[in-house]
């Protein structure tokens, strides 16, 4: 792209500085928002994990010991290590939402009557807050009366306590959030199917490649966008786990379904008092480890920028 | 097209396709199916155990009725409304702006400012949480929905900027030098050549973040308290507490709680999907 090589020799000086300032005007009150609520905060919290707060009184410097204490623990044992364990399952039972998204949407890409309505109705769960889909979940993992339950009961089979169970607890949560982030991956992948080159696939049908094989050698290569961002909004939303947790279990029982997310909120506003310093701690490891894919993603884009 | 087109195939496999969608999608929504049946029963049901079978009566106006005139449910979607909208409208306001500006212009940290919106926006919201609220406090603004609006705006402006700069680029550029050739400044060609073009952009988006700002929790639950200010999403769990292994009541308030954004979705559709799958194809 280019900006001033065109412009006529008759060009007034203004106009040529026009374009050099009007950037940062436009830029100005984006900046000046993103700055005070994003990252000036970054940095404070940062600074704050040096220090023991109680969000009121004076803060007093105390060095690396917030970190020290992540090992040692002080809520009570192994809270942060269960979190950080919980936080590996989540990304990687997440990551299931990629493979259920293209199945559900490979399902769906045909030209049946009434399959727009259907396509809508599959992607409903995403449109609902997080909140309403963990009040469902856990009615539906009910013990005593939950949808699951009585399924298993018509087979001869539970019940099960899912959400009281510290083994399957994590799981449980997780499957909830699997069912929007599925239908979000699907979403990403039936607009991807859409654009994938008819021509590529009777060549594909012609040189004998069909099922499986033309699904992983002529339409997954096409379909490479889609995944990246399936993968990048389905990590990200892997470590950003809050408000199921919250909803369905609070953590419990006994702290075997906290993630980072929410042990840090546990810790720095609820009922364990105002840590706010220990607080900033477990947020800077949370966010060291967003930074790493983070890094990737600008990375990948940063090629793509290039490459144009 | 892939799979193969099912008119294609065989009038049993078209058959089987066709009776296998409906049993799909039962499934897919059951957990939803459930609530909806819990929310039109009446109390009765649940101390009979009766939680799965037809309905007694229909109860659906009580139960709606008991939300609507009997809770707090009212007050707490009007706020979740008046959160939301100026959200909508400050963020892409500001976003139309920072977009045009990294979209339009070649300037040395252009590619930099822009990725510090990319990645600002992808942050876990707990390193942000102690600075924003004890920000929020100072300016006065704890447990008031204005609170709340500027922290979303600010946050929303990183990935609003994403989504108006590669929309912005994909506009033809010959466009904006005809005008700049013909003399007219650059604040005139944002407003009267760039933004009716970005019509379909605006409207995508602001479904979208309508959409997440109703959703949100966690800011809810940091920023404010009380049924004075606090959305939706967080006044559904005092309303469970108000209702408590009332069943029927907290599935109807639940729905109630979900309903905006999902007639926003099924009203805006097109707009609503074209957002969300921006960059899914080349």
């Amino acid at each position: 792209m280019t900006v001033a090589s065109d412009i006529p020799e008759t060009e007034s000086w203004f106009h040529k500085n026009q374009q050099k300032i009007a950037p940062w005007l436009f830029l100005a009150p984006g900046i000046l928002f993103f700055a005070v609520y994003v990252i000036i905060p970054i940095f404070q919290s940062f600074n704050l994990s040096l220090y023991e707060w109680d969000g009121l009184g004076k803060a007093e410097y105390v060095g690396f010991s917030n970190y020290e204490q992540l090992y040692w623990e002080y809520v009570d044992r192994d809270a942060f290590f269960i979190s950080l364990k919980n936080n590996v399952i989540w990304l990687f039972m997440y990551l299931l939402a990629i493979p259920a998204g293209l199945f559900i949407a490979l399902f769906l890409n045909q030209t049946v009557r009434g399959i727009r309505i259907y396509k809508s109705l599959f992607f409903f769960p995403f449109v609902i807050s997080q909140v309403v889909v963990g009040l469902v979940f856990s009615w539906f993992y009910n013990p005593s009366f939950g949808l699951l339950n009585t399924m298993l009961d018509w087979v001869n089979l539970g019940p099960v306590n899912v959400l009281g169970d510290e083994n399957l607890v994590t799981y449980g949560i997780i499957i909830a959030g699997l069912w929007p982030q599925t239908a979000y991956c699907m979403i990403l992948y039936l607009t991807g199917l859409n654009a994938v080159d008819p021509e590529q696939i009777e060549a594909g049908r012609l040189d004998g490649a069909k099922g499986v094989r033309m699904l992983w050698h002529i339409i997954l290569p096409q379909l490479r966008p889609a995944t990246f961002i399936a993968f990048v909004v389905t990590i990200i939303g892997a470590l950003r786990s809050f408000d199921l947790v919250s909803i369905m279990t609070e953590g419990g029982p006994f702290g075997s379904s906290r993630v980072l997310a929410y042990y840090m909120f546990e810790v720095a506003l609820s009922e364990y008092g105002f840590r706010m310093g220990y607080g900033a701690a477990i947020a800077v490891v949370l966010f060291m480890i967003m930074m790493c894919f983070i890094a990737y993603f600008l990375w990948s884009m940063y090629r793509e920028e290039k490459g144009h | 097209m892939f799979p193969k087109p099912i008119e294609k195939q065989s009038a049993g496999a078209q058959f089987a396709y066709k009776s296998l969608l409906p049993v799909a999608l039962l499934f897919w929504l059951a957990p939803l199916l459930a609530v909806a049946l819990f929310s039109i029963k009446p109390d009765a049901d649940f101390t009979a155990g009766n939680y799965w079978g037809v309905p007694s009566s229909f109860e659906g106006f009580t139960n709606y009725g008991q939300v609507f005139f009997n809770s707090d449910m009212p007050q707490y979607l009007l706020n979740s409304f008046m959160i939301t909208i100026p959200t909508v409208i400050g963020a892409v306001a500001l976003s139309s702006m920072t977009g045009f500006a990294l979209g339009v212009y070649k300037f040395r940290s252009n590619i930099w400012i822009f990725f510090l919106f990319v990645a600002g926006n992808f942050v876990p919201f707990q390193i942000l949480m102690v600075p924003v609220r004890d920000l929020t406090l100072s300016l006065g603004l704890y447990d008031t929905k204005a609170g709340l609006v500027l922290f979303h705006i600010a946050f929303q402006t990183g990935f609003c900027t994403l989504f108006m700069r590669n929309f912005i680029r994909a506009l033809p550029y010959e466009l904006i030098e005809a005008a700049r050739v013909e003399g007219v400044s650059e604040i005139r060609i944002f407003w009267y050549v760039v933004l009716p073009l970005m019509k379909p952009a605006l409207a995508a988006l602001s479904v979208l973040i309508f959409t997440f700002i109703w959703n949100d929790y966690f800011w809810a639950i940091v920023l404010t308290q009380g049924p004075d200010s606090q959305p939706v999403t967080a006044g559904i769990t005092s309303f469970n507490a108000q209702f408590r292994a009332a069943y029927h009541m907290m599935s109807a308030g639940s729905i109630v709680a979900a309903l905006p954004p999902v007639a926003m979705f099924f009203l805006m559709q097109k707009h609503f999907i074209a957002g969300l799958t921006l960059g899914a194809v080349k």
